[in-house]
């Protein structure tokens, strides 16, 4: 895990500038060496998927990904632009062009399009899959750049390995998890390295390359607000702390111009560059460094006298015209009910936002916080090497160490709200745990080689030594190589400079002994380089294990072992979206809980109502009234809505707990937000929704209770629900409204279709004999049935 | 008496800024000229949309954008350029030069792009 540049800082340096050349070009082959397995092995351990399963995509959002570049490469650019996509959210339809992140699918269909016209016959869905962990390869690569601007190439490649094989990094980028945030982490982390390089350098060609990757950033994930939060954030920072330069402009006041413009071409965002409060920071930033800027200059022309007049005229007059300009602001911002800002956006800043207005972004399992021990399962070793890496930062502080600083403690703070962002932390912790590992065993390999007992004979190199011992008595960062104008013997000297352990004799002078050095004991050295490295182990068991046991799961494809070691598989989705693209019309429309709705475009091609984009909450109400009512009000919703077929999951036939009952709290509470007459009380027997016996009526009579569990005492005979663990309450029923048309092998899927309506109706007309049940019923309800 | 050892002092001060920038090279002069234009270009533009009504949006965005885009680039010309700046002693002035000429390409392949 070291790389020979961190045993460069010994004290065995050489005058010789062709030599010093060599062991430069030498150091560098084999980082670049190293760069090139830390990129195999970010490949290929999110291969694992592929290889215990098969090569498919996974879990839902991935697979709109995948229909969207299948529409791309089948019918090229401009038409995806303008796509109207009607088969989804039936009636309302949905602009594709305008709503969704097209970097990924660019990417994709850039990748499939190049590849296929060099002869390379590879599918769009082989591209999809292997997406994500190609640019895994290019995250770590930017990583070992960003750490190597920060500190060092030593830091640079231990950063990278880490975020090679980090666990939280792996869950959202395994082969197979087509989604935003697999090509989001790459720019998110070339975007930051591209500032920190503009930072140290002060080019104009590195901001430019930086607002060009920041431009790839919108495009790619709706997280970019974080970008051009911490970048403010970080440049406010280094003025207040006195570190105001000249660079500092360079970096950021055309990163904001041309970010914001570059931001404002992507449709999805659009005027939002300019009009929401999460890029207000970054305007009021752009302000205040300018007249930091104008402060400096004045400053700079003028004696110091003057300057003292200047501040004070301008002191009275500026303040004067800040308060009147704070005041329209402020004025503007509380017009508006949010006061400007998204409703993901409060989520992240008030954690209980969510929960009191918004349920939908509530039930999301995604944007649950953390719980302790997924903070060890995603980041392991790295929740503790972060500290030691945030103090080796303080040591010196440099511009770009301050940015690291900001970056893991806002991370921190967002990943504590939301686990999906568990996924920011994880490269603020990699280059963090790099720089902490790499000054550890810069130390440690320091202390070691001074001590190591004897050198045969060269007592040139002893005394160069010993100079180099006075110039570098202190913790020095990796790049401080002290100067010295002795000629040495360069070919020992440059055999030690690589290798960390090798035998280095030395003849100790009685002077040597006089001066002290800040070296730990030898033995003490050596043993914390060897936990060192033990911890390294541990942490690469560790990645590997969660890669394949935890991580690898395409949720599409169930597995489970039996008692004789045997692999039973459940295939149970793929069953039923088969059964439906084969047995139904092109233009039959399915209801079904919104989570299904991206697998059954992709994989069914049949219309939806709801699917998981979720921009439409009363929409997805309806829905989820239509399942918390009795069958025949669920009918005449459906019907209205020209629904042919309904599809539910069912996990109790195989103790499968990501089911529609378990999802249903979800569907009475988002409906009974926008449709009053569902009651969450009327489901719930002592605060706990039941469906056994106990269970109340209004529970045992819904849509979701009747088709999950029609017919289901003839499994078993006595209906037991292997994932509640108990029999239900209603065994034998009919149904009136619905007639069931498939239901998988291991009862997983279950698809009703709609009975028509009835040609002839006996007794009464419906409509008068409703409406006077209603009218009774309203005088004892009070609240209204919109259907009725 | 206080007040006129002020508006003296207001004075002085005006007076020591004018001289002291007398004294800086033609060439950072001609940049600033530049910039002074730029930022006087976009304030007319803001004008006129307060006037007349800020649809179409991309167009007053975009036009507003590239003023101000092309005076902060030029600025950053000036701090490249500008010799007492001891940081960027080493880079040449061609360097800044063509760095200022690319961005400033960039800025406006996207302002053709975004005008619409």
């Amino acid at each position: 895990m070291a790389s020979p540049e961190s045993a460069v800082n010994g004290p065995t340096m050489t005058a010789g500038a062709a030599s010093k050349s060599l062991r430069n070009a030498f150091g560098g082959v084999i980082a670049f060496i190293i760069l090139v397995l830390i990129g195999v092995l970010a490949f290929s351990i999110r291969l694992f998927s592929v290889i215990k399963y098969e090569s498919v995509i996974h879990e839902f959002d991935p697979y709109f990904n995948y229909r969207v570049t299948q529409f791309l490469s089948k019918n090229g650019i401009y038409d995806f632009w303008n796509w109207f996509d009607d088969r989804t959210w039936y009636p309302l339809g949905r602009v594709i062009g305008g709503t969704v992140y097209p970097g990924l699918t660019l990417t994709a269909g850039t990748i499939w399009k190049v590849v296929n016209s060099l002869n390379i016959p590879l599918s769009v869905e082989t591209v999809c899959v292997f997406t994500a962990p190609i640019f895994s390869a290019f995250a770590s690569w930017a990583a070992y750049l960003l750490t190597k601007e920060v500190k060092g190439p030593g830091a640079g490649l231990t950063a990278a390995a880490l975020l090679a094989m980090v666990p939280s990094y792996i869950s959202r980028s395994v082969a197979g998890s087509y989604d935003n945030e697999a090509v989001a982490i790459f720019a998110l982390v070339f975007t930051f390295y591209l500032y920190i390089k503009t930072l140290n350098t002060g080019s104009l060609f590195y901001a430019t390359l930086n607002a060009l990757a920041y431009f790839y950033m919108v495009c790619s994930w709706g997280g970019y607000t974080f970008i051009i939060n911490l970048i403010p954030m970080h440049v406010l920072l280094c003025i207040v702390t006195g570190r105001y330069s000249s660079r500092l402009y360079i970096a950021y006041a055309p990163l904001v111009v041309l970010g914001t413009l570059l931001a404002s071409l992507v449709p999805v965002v659009g005027f939002n560059a300019v009009l929401t409060s999460e890029h207000f920071a970054s305007f009021l930033v752009f302000i205040i460094i300018h007249v930091v800027a104008l402060a400096y200059y004045i400053k700079g022309i003028l004696s110091p006298k003057m300057f003292k007049v200047a501040v004070t005229l301008v002191v009275s007059v500026g303040l004067a015209v800040c308060c009147a300009v704070i005041a329209i602001l402020i004025a503007v911002v509380a017009s508006s009910p949010t006061k400007g800002w998204s409703g993901r956006s409060l989520t992240l800043l008030d954690p209980t936002y969510a929960s009191k207005y918004i349920p939908i972004i509530a039930s999301v399992s995604e944007h649950q916080p953390p719980t302790w021990p997924s903070y060890f399962m995603d980041i392991n070793v790295l929740a503790f090497l972060v500290p030691a890496g945030i103090i080796a930062c303080f040591m010196p502080l440099t511009d770009s160490s301050s940015f690291v600083i900001l970056y893991i403690v806002t991370s921190v703070y967002f990943s504590g709200v939301m686990v999906r962002l568990m996924l920011v932390l994880a490269p603020a912790a990699c280059i963090l745990s790099g720089i902490a590992l790499s000054e550890a065993f810069n130390v440690l390999t320091r202390s070691i080689k001074f001590q190591l007992p004897g050198i045969a004979g060269n007592p040139s190199i002893a005394v160069r030594m010993w100079r180099k011992e006075n110039g570098s008595s202190t913790v020095v960062a990796p790049n401080d190589i002290p100067k010295t104008e002795e000629a040495a013997k360069e070919k020992p000297a440059k055999k030690n400079r690589k290798k960390e352990k090798e035998n280095v004799e030395k003849k100790p002078t009685p002077s040597k002994t006089e001066k002290r050095l800040l070296v730990l004991p030898l033995e003490a050295s050596v043993i914390a380089v060897l936990l060192l490295v033990l911890l390294g182990a541990f942490y690469v068991v560790h990645c590997v294990w969660a890669a394949a046991e935890a991580y690898s799961a395409p949720s599409i494809v169930l597995t489970s072992h039996s008692n004789d070691g045997g692999l039973h598989v459940f295939d149970d989705f793929r069953e039923a979206y088969s059964w439906l693209s084969h047995n139904t019309d092109v233009d039959d429309k399915v209801a079904s809980w919104w989570d299904y709705g991206y697998q059954t475009t992709a994989m069914a091609n049949r219309t939806v109502l709801v699917d998981n984009n979720t921009w439409n909450n009363t929409h997805i109400a309806t829905v989820g009234t239509a399942m918390s009512s009795p069958e025949k009000q669920a009918w005449e919703i459906f019907h209205s809505l020209d629904v042919k077929y309904v599809l539910v999951v069912f996990g109790g036939v195989v103790g499968y707990p990501s089911d529609d009952i378990n999802k249903f709290l979800w569907m009475v509470r988002i409906g009974g937000g926008v449709f009053p007459h569902i009651k969450e009380p009327d489901y719930l027997r002592d605060g706990q929704y039941r469906i056994d016996a106990q269970a109340t009526p209004t529970m045992l009579n819904c849509l979701m209770y009747k088709l999950s569990y029609f017919r289901f005492v003839e499994t078993d005979g006595k209906g037991f629900d292997r994932v509640r663990r108990t029999e239900i309450g209603k065994k034998h029923f009919k149904l009136t409204h619905f007639e069931e048309v498939f239901t998988t092998h291991h009862w997983m899927v279950r698809i009703y279709k709609l009975k028509p309506q009835r040609n002839r109706i006996r007794g009464k007309t419906k409509k008068s004999k409703s409406s006077r049940s209603v009218s009774s019923k309203r005088d004892v309800r009070g609240k209204r049935n919109p259907w009725h | 008496m206080g007040r006129s050892s002020t508006v003296k002092e207001t004075q002085a001060l005006f007076q020591s800024l004018r001289s002291a920038y007398a004294a800086t090279p033609n060439n950072l002069k001609i940049i600033d000229v530049y910039v002074g234009f730029a930022v006087l270009t976009a304030v007319i533009q803001v004008v006129y949309m307060a006037v007349v009504g800020s649809f179409p949006f991309n167009s007053f965005l975009s036009g507003v954008l590239s003023c101000i885009g092309t005076a902060v680039l030029a600025v950053c010309l000036r701090i490249q350029v500008n010799k007492d700046n001891k940081e960027f002693k080493d880079v040449a002035p061609e360097r800044a030069f063509a760095d200022f000429i690319l961005c400033n390409l960039v800025l406006h392949l996207v302002i053709m792009n975004f005008m619409g």
